[in-house]
């Protein structure tokens, strides 16, 4: 045996008598899993609010070391489990700053490295699992204590994701892997749809790929329909990658469970898609409400916008197209002192609405029957992908028609639940409504007044919930982001925006460095209710066929097959 | 793990003199022949049984009357050699010793690398180690503790030539340093500028 190996404790870790080391440096354990655990370093010190130091091993590179990554750190009776949040360079003299050893020579270099010049790590501890078999079966438990010295820290092994964050099966999504490991790594979907969430990230940084993986995991769990309200016609049929090539959308996917509602059926044709059903709407449908959240995109003032509840008052149901109507001169100047709004605030009222005049998917027609369509599709566990066509880049459009028609689905659902309440069959099917650009619904401003305040706030207890897709989530009501349960962030670079999403999760002051540094692309921090502790993912693969055969689509040619097999299992072969 | 052997005596090992002074940290030995006194910063052993190991850290040459100092003797000689052939009565007159500073024992099972019990014995002999017991010894560094504390001059130099001589021993020598070098940068630590002699010492 060599003198390196033999004395390795000696030489470069200190001797511990728990064990811990077995003199040989550490070995790389293996999991159950393929995957193993690959040794890191040593706990020297540390603490419960401050994190883990570690020192690391001097066969360890601190080059090979990233943050976010998932460590395991082996306690005597526990395992931890944490997130690198820090890589610090550290000496055991203060003079080496001053006066280096001479590293020209390759011998010094070697020793000094790892001895006198070493790597720390700062991990961050947030679950425990018991050694204990039994006591381990309660799963793992948030950390309430640290690793003692000396403990055993490596990378976490595939054993270990799927101890922690369960392994796919029916309400364990594969969402993305660990990084730098190939480790499938869930998401508990029936967590995640039991409240509000949101996937945040600057532009381009895979919002809208995470969102459409998202929306297949809760299609393909089951519990829940998704209203997905589709601004740039990115999740229907299809969608473009950043590299330009167009992905299937979940119509494509999932044609029998998915229906495409357009608002804009020119833009459907010409795209070669017919819409399932063209959403129409009546000017008598538009409350005074719908015309708040427009205050900002319409430019009005408060005053000509609390006006339309004072309009409605006194017009009744056909409000809007009355007022509309309505010539100027004195019939309108009577009206003005009516209400009691001044004559220019409510002419700029009646400007600025004439602009709803443009969008054709807005007529006086009074019998529309848009939103029971959609109620029935999603009762019947369908799943709706609302596009906007051409309105996609029309603001007003988008939050006109979003709130529209999530206030009549809130009104439905609260309906439906006190019904429950007498007679349990009629609990209505958990909704999950995906809206983007949430800020400009859910801005501080708005988010006390608007339907989605609402559902962000307390809806969960009626089946509904958002899923909140946006790039400026320092925008967003404080109350709103502090209720969402599970929040999935893209690179965000914005000091305002990091802290927004990560208002009120322990350890925030690190994961912040973990946020800062997420790849631009395919890269994301997953934190809250779905998952067990805060984890950094490389975002599942979507676009090629592989990957479409792995969520479960079949091609015409496997379609054929199973039909043949179906036919033959029916009436026996030959048939 | 191959121990150091302490009844290793019984082999051919070199035999270079006798203890004529003992203490608990060191011990000086007379060679039985002028000039024959090993290396700086070789192992040695003394005692038969219950050896004890060293690692020479001074040696001396010098008159054995200290009454009558060695005066110049070539003022004609061709060579060096040439004084000692015309006065044979040198290698009578003048002595070599050297003292070694005690690493480890052996008790008759187990090399141990601290200070043993009890000093050497006066008129023990002592064998220059070979070089598989070199390398059986500093199989453990864990005599460097030790070697760092003892009270001697030129310790450094030493250390580095012990460290260099036991590298030569070893079937992968820059391993054996590498590691050595690591042990001592820990024990060493705060003393940047030393350590820095130390290892560059080592590797040259």
């Amino acid at each position: 045996m060599s003198l390196f190996d033999d004395k390795a404790d000696m030489v470069d870790q200190p001797k511990n008598e728990q064990g811990l080391n077995d003199g040989n440096g550490w070995h790389a354990e293996k999991g159950l899993g393929g995957e193993e655990r690959r040794p890191l370093g040593m706990v020297v010190s540390g603490s419960l609010t401050e994190g883990m130091e570690v020192r690391l091993d001097g066969n360890t590179s601190i080059e090979k070391v990233k943050v976010g990554t998932f460590i395991n750190i082996q306690g005597r009776d526990l395992q931890f489990f944490g997130v690198l949040t820090d890589v610090s360079l550290n000496s055991t003299d203060p003079s080496l700053r001053l006066t280096p050893p001479d590293v020209s020579n390759p011998f010094v270099f070697d020793v000094v490295s790892g001895t006198t010049a070493y790597g720390t790590i700062t991990v961050e501890p947030m679950l425990t699992l018991s050694n204990d078999p039994i006591e381990a079966m309660d799963g793992p438990m948030p950390s309430k204590t640290i690793p003692p010295h000396f403990s055993k820290v490596s990378t976490a092994s595939e054993d270990d994701i799927q101890k922690i964050f369960g392994s796919e099966d029916d309400s364990h999504f594969y969402i993305g892997n660990p990084l730098d490991m190939e480790t499938k790594l869930c998401l508990n979907i029936e967590e995640f749809i039991k409240r509000s969430n949101g996937v945040f990230g600057k532009s381009g940084t895979g919002k809208t790929f995470l969102t459409r993986l998202l929306l297949i995991g809760i299609l393909q769990n089951g519990t829940a329909s998704n209203l997905v309200f589709d601004m740039h016609g990115e999740y229907g049929w299809k969608g473009t990658s950043e590299g330009s090539y167009e992905v299937k959308g979940l119509k494509q996917l999932f044609s029998s469970k998915v229906a495409v509602f357009s608002l804009d059926d020119e833009s459907s044709r010409r795209r070669g898609l017919t819409p399932d059903y063209v959403v129409r709407i009546g000017y008598d449908e538009i409350e005074p409400e719908d015309i708040l959240i427009l205050q900002e995109s319409l430019g009005l003032s408060p005053v000509a916008a609390d006006a339309a509840n004072s309009l409605k008052r006194e017009l009744g149901k056909h409000w809007l197209s009355k007022f509309l109507d309505l010539p100027g001169g004195d019939e309108f100047n009577e009206l003005a002192t009516k209400i009691n709004v001044h004559n220019g605030a409510l002419s700029a009222l009646k400007n600025r609405l004439s602009r709803l005049q443009n969008f054709d998917f807005i007529d006086r027609n009074t019998g529309h029957n848009s939103f029971n369509q959609i109620l029935q599709y999603l009762d019947r566990g369908m799943h709706v992908v609302l596009e906007f066509g051409r309105y996609g880049n029309n603001l007003a459009a988008y939050m006109l028609v979003a709130n529209l028609l999530t206030r009549r689905i809130y009104d439905r659902y609260v309906e439906l639940k006190e019904l429950a309440m007498g007679d349990p069959a009629q609990e209505p099917r958990p909704l999950v409504i995906t809206i983007e650009e949430a800020h400009k619904f859910l801005s501080p401003a708005l988010a006390d007044q608007t339907i989605f305040g609402n559902i962000a706030r307390e809806l969960r207890k009626y089946n509904v919930t958002l899923l909140i897709v946006d790039q400026r989530p320092s925008g967003i009501d404080d109350e709103v982001m502090s209720q969402l349960g599970t929040k999935i962030a893209c690179l965000l670079d914005n000091d305002k925006d990091t802290d927004a999403v990560l208002t009120g999760v322990s350890g925030s002051r690190k994961l912040r460095a973990v946020l800062a540094r997420l790849e631009s692309k395919q890269q994301a921090l997953v934190f809250g209710h779905s998952v067990p502790m805060p984890v950094v993912i490389k975002t599942r693969d979507y676009g090629t066929p592989e990957s479409y055969k792995e969520l479960g689509f079949k091609d015409e040619v496997e379609v054929a097959g199973q039909v043949e097999q179906d036919i033959e299992d029916l009436f026996g072969p030959g048939s | 793990m191959n121990e150091a052997n302490g009844t290793a005596a019984t082999t051919t090992a070199t035999r270079l003199g006798e203890v004529i002074e003992g203490s608990t940290t060191e011990f000086r030995t007379h060679c039985y022949d002028l000039y024959a006194a090993p290396p700086l910063g070789s192992l040695v052993r003394c005692g038969d049984r219950n050896s004890i190991y060293g690692i020479v850290c001074n040696v001396s040459t010098q008159s054995i009357d200290p009454s009558r100092h060695a005066i110049p003797r070539g003022r004609d000689a061709e060579n060096e050699d040439e004084i000692y052939q015309d006065n044979p009565q040198l290698n009578r007159l003048l002595y070599t010793q050297f003292q070694a500073v005690i690493v480890g024992y052996n008790d008759g099972e187990t090399t141990r690398r601290y200070l043993p019990p009890f000093p050497p014995r006066i008129h023990s002999f002592v064998y220059q180690c070979e070089s598989e017991e070199v390398r059986a010894f500093s199989e453990s560094l864990d005599f460097l503790p030790v070697l760092l504390s003892a009270p001697i001059d030129a310790q450094d130099d030493v250390i580095a030539s012990f460290l260099r001589i036991a590298g030569a021993c070893h079937d992968d020598g820059r391993e054996f340093l590498v590691n050595a070098g690591k042990a001592l940068a820990t024990l060493m630590a705060g003393q940047l500028p030393r350590l820095n002699n130390v290892l560059r010492r080592m590797s040259s």
